[in-house]
């Protein structure tokens, strides 16, 4: 179906290749899933399939791409749309008319289908989708789960024979991106299609996939089976890592495969419980929030809130799209608004609330890094960006850049914040609010588009501001990160806490939290890889 | 039973039938709300009276609560009137503080301030008469109620749609222009994120420092996302033309693009009364034919087709022709009773209505019944 004959692609004459020498061919009705470390080129393999690399883009490719018999040297990407679907990162951004149903069209009126097959192929996309009931709705009003499927939704009305996805549960709640999926196994299964799927979060896509392929970032491509793929990747789900730990072959891909396997695993743990956390010797309240309320035009996004949060301790903020997560953080922080209820900071300056200070005071109390860390950033270059965080605060000269190179080392100063990759972003982010010293530090949704090795810095840059003695929140999706990282996790629904507890208490309590690990070791209480492993080499050094 | 009556019952089955199938909910083509609205305000435009303005508003007022949709820019009217109320004001206010001073009922003597003689003939404030007043009133009302019908047209019909029915030389255009307006509230929203997080870093808001850290990211956002747009128009087929051969594509080009300049140069020549004589109104239809035909040789060149397009039936010639009908009325009553239409300030008269403009009124408003019901509000299941 498709077809990569030594494909090499060069943005620059000097650069290394984002591609080199690329052969690879992926068969009909694969579910063909593209991993690799940000920056490896994903995006780009996936946007030369239906030729927006380089018809779009720029930038040079030999060699050659065949789809479905067409080869995208001589057909522009707006020939292969009745070959090819493409749905981007951000499905809102790539909307071009305003209600579903318009939108579901678009396509299909480009491409001068009759009337009453147009009709047709629209009732049948509502429905194959589940989303038959948002058919008149506005397209800016939708959950980000409905807007990926209705994206999705959109290109499939033309009938493609390929759909191309790239990243399309990244920003999206375990639920929904749970939707999302099946709604793509559907289409994988029933309908034939083949489906190029570039995902970070492998862990919930790998069980589907037919074929890895992974690009480790020197512009190859290893292809393959996903398990006999994943055996070589240094950094993979948490499955594939407790399978290696026990040295299960081949890899488990699934839960289910992992489960059936893993009797001998379980009785090795015994009875053994992983440790539990140190409690703090006494523990110091650092933010203490009472009765928060939040309310938009329409709707009440916090209701009557408490949160405390102790010094030295990483609480995770979790609950669906929409259920006043962020509304909260902010509403803490003093920026955003917020209608009711008190907040005490306890730091230096003694008891404040951070709503009665003006910006720049504020920001000393708590720090706040939004979901899109690149807004803070709007200066040329990483050294103007410090600098300017410490003239802001009136810290010593080179405070950020302290900073920065804990967090993250190396990071060349006269590079520009948008060509840096999203760790990186968020790493600076993360220094220029850390430069105004707060001891309270909110991070909201903190690791979209972070692969595992950026996480796991992520995690050890976390744990080491909690050891420094703030308290930290993490408003995430992400349940693997979670069991990593949290000591305590909050579940908000519909603007209340529903659920409030130690890590594995609040995971363990409901599947849908639950990290693999957890589901695959029930009923003990182990949360990751790492905690399995340290009860291994426990239980072997006595031996 | 006889004849007849089986006769005259299978008719009025058939009419009741017609009569459902007419009041099937479904939205009007926005054409026939647009030109609906055109006629109501070309009808606020032959007249002062303020009682026949105030009833065109009441008309568009009820024509809007009877049938507009549920959709977001149905709510837009309120601001229409708003903006209406305070168009008003601000005549009667500019009428108070540039005086002029015609006018024998003083109402109010305000202290005049005194002016160099440069500025002679415009006079600050002092006296402040009925007649002045009133003039600013009906001046301002009579704009007002323009601005509302055309208000009431935005709340009727979704401007969007009406763009999709523009001829397929246009198409890009429209596209464009679809484009741009989906394009601001984007842009609205992501001043306001970027805002936030600037007070997130503890600034003020206010300088230019602070304009440079809200405009760059916000340019840089809107950059990212006509990139993502564009890409995803070009995967989605935008842009598909039909094959067609290098030397029609050069005729249209030159078709319209001479057309244009025949059009520029007609409506020059027209106004210019110097000019020779065929440079008037000859060139400018020459170039208004050759435009249009090119125009239309390049409309074949857009291989598209349209998903439910809005059709033309009968309600909408019956709502489009009520509009024409009442400012063809309120016209003809303008050259009947031309004073009462312009009811003079001095001096002060109470202004009264005539028959004709009545009957435009009760025509314009009869959309309000004849026009299909707007489809209802969908359930929301999620």
């Amino acid at each position: 179906m498709i077809t990569f004959d030594r494909v090499t692609v060069r943005y620059t004459e000097d650069g290394p290749p984002p591609l080199r020498d690329v052969t690879l061919t992926v068969e009909e009705g694969e579910l063909c899933l593209v991993a690799g470390r940000t920056g490896a080129g994903k995006s780009t393999l996936l946007r030369a399939i239906n030729g927006l690399v380089p018809h779009f883009t720029g930038g040079t490719l030999h060699g050659s791409v065949i789809v479905d018999g067409r080869d995208t040297c001589r057909h522009p990407p707006r020939d292969l749309a009745d070959v090819v679907g493409v749905v981007g990162q951000d499905p809102l951004s790539g909307f071009v008319t305003d209600t579903v149903e318009e939108e579901l069209a678009y396509g299909m009126e480009q491409l001068s289908l009759p009337p009453t097959v147009m009709r047709k192929r629209v009732e049948e996309t509502l429905d194959l989708l589940g989303i038959a009931e948002l058919r008149d709705r506005p397209l800016r009003t939708l959950s980000g789960g409905q807007q990926q499927r209705v994206a999705i939704g959109a290109v499939l009305t033309s009938h493609p024979r390929v759909l191309v996805l790239d990243e399309p549960t990244s920003a999206l709640d375990p639920t929904a991106a749970e939707d999302v999926l099946a709604a793509v196994t559907r289409l994988v299964h029933d309908l034939g299609v083949t489906v190029v799927l570039a995902e970070h979060r492998l862990e919930r896509v790998m069980q589907y996939a037919d074929r890895l392929l992974y690009l480790p970032g020197d512009g190859r491509v290893v292809n393959g089976p996903p398990a006999a793929v994943l055996a070589g990747v240094e950094l993979a789900p948490p499955l594939v890592e407790l399978g290696r730990l026990a040295g299960w072959d081949p890899l488990p891909l699934s839960v289910r495969d992992a489960r059936r396997r893993a009797a001998e695993l379980r009785g090795r743990l015994g009875e053994g419980t992983p440790p539990a956390p140190a409690p703090a010797p006494e523990p110091t309240t650092a933010l203490s929030a009472r009765k928060i309320v939040v309310r938009y035009p329409g709707t009440v996004a916090v209701a009557g809130v408490d949160l405390d949060l102790q010094v030295g301790q990483v609480v995770a903020l979790m609950g669906r799209n929409g259920s006043g997560k962020s509304s909260l953080l902010w509403a803490v922080q003093g920026s955003g608004p917020r209608q009711g209820g008190a907040v005490t900071v306890t730091g230096a300056a003694g008891a404040v609330d951070p709503k009665n200070l003006p910006a720049h005071q504020a920001r000393r109390q708590v720090g706040l890094v939004p979901q899109t860390p690149g807004d803070l950033l709007y200066l040329e270059t990483v050294d103007g960006e410090c600098h300017q965080a410490d003239q802001e605060t009136e810290a010593a000269a080179g405070t950020c850049r302290a900073l920065l190179d804990q967090l993250t080392p190396g990071l060349p100063g006269d590079r520009h914040p948008r060509d840096l990759s999203e760790g990186q972003r968020l790493g600076l982010a993360l220094a220029v609010q850390l430069t105004a010293a707060p001891p309270v530090v909110l991070l909201d949704e903190p690791t979209r588009g972070l692969d595992y090795l950026a996480k796991r810095q992520f995690v050890s840059l976390v744990r080491g501001l909690a050891a420094a003695g703030r308290g930290v929140v993490v408003a995430t999706h992400d349940v693997e990160l979670v069991a990593a990282l949290a000591d305590r996790v909050i579940v908000m629904a519909d603007g209340e806490i529903v659920a409030d507890g130690s890590t594995a208490e609040v995971m363990l309590a409901s599947p849908a939290f639950a990290p693999q690990v957890a589901k695959v070791l029930a009923p003990a209480a182990w949360l990751t890889v790492d905690q399995v492993a340290a009860a291994l080499v426990a239980e072997r050094e006595p031996a | 039973m006889t004849d007849a009556a089986v006769d005259s019952a299978a008719t009025a089955d058939r009419w009741s039938a017609r009569w459902s199938a007419w009041r099937l909910p479904r939205g009007l083509h926005p054409g026939a709300w647009w030109l609906w609205a055109l006629g109501l305000a070309t009808a606020a435009s032959h007249t002062t009276n303020p009682l026949g303005l105030t009833l065109l508003v009441a008309v568009a007022a009820l024509v809007v609560i009877a049938r507009r949709g549920h959709a977001p820019w149905a709510l837009a009217f309120r601001m229409y009137v708003w903006l209406g109320v305070v168009i008003v004001a601000m005549r009667v206010v500019f009428r108070i503080v540039f005086g002029g001073g015609q006018g024998e009922h003083v109402l109010v003597r305000l202290p005049e301030v005194p002016l160099p003689d440069w500025a002679a003939g415009i006079r600050l404030l002092g006296p402040v008469a009925a007649e002045q007043v009133l003039g600013g009133f009906y001046d301002g009302l009579r704009l007002a109620t323009m601005l509302i019908c055309l208000g009431a047209a935005n709340a009727l019909a979704n401007p969007k749609r009406l763009l999709k029915a523009v001829p397929g030389a246009l198409y890009a255009v429209g596209t464009a222009v679809v484009v741009a307006l989906s394009v601001a509230p984007q842009l609205v929203e992501s001043v306001l994120r970027v805002r936030r997080a600037r007070r997130l870093r503890g600034a003020s808001g206010r300088g230019m420092r602070a304009f440079r850290g809200v405009a760059l990211p916000v340019l840089a956002d809107a950059l990212d996302r006509s990139l993502a747009l564009a890409a995803a128009m070009d995967s989605r087929g935008y842009g598909r033309t039909a094959a067609v051969p290098a030397r029609q594509r050069a005729v249209t080009g030159a078709l319209v693009l001479g057309g244009l300049l025949g059009v520029c140069a007609g409506t020059y020549g027209l106004l210019d009364t110097a000019g020779p004589g065929y440079l008037g109104l000859p060139l400018l239809l020459a170039g208004l034919a050759a435009a249009v035909g090119g125009m239309l040789l390049a409309g074949r060149r857009v291989h598209r087709s349209r998903y439910r397009p809005d059709r033309w039936r009968l309600a909408e010639l019956l709502v489009a022709g009520c509009g024409i009908a009442a400012a063809c009325l309120m016209v003809l009553a303008g050259t009947v009773d031309p004073e009462l239409l312009y009811p003079p300030v001095s001096p002060l008269t109470w202004p009264e209505l005539t028959p004709l403009l009545l009957l435009a009124v009760a025509v314009a408003a009869v959309p309000a019944w004849l026009a299909p019901p707007p489809t209802p509000v969908p359930r929301d299941h999620t």
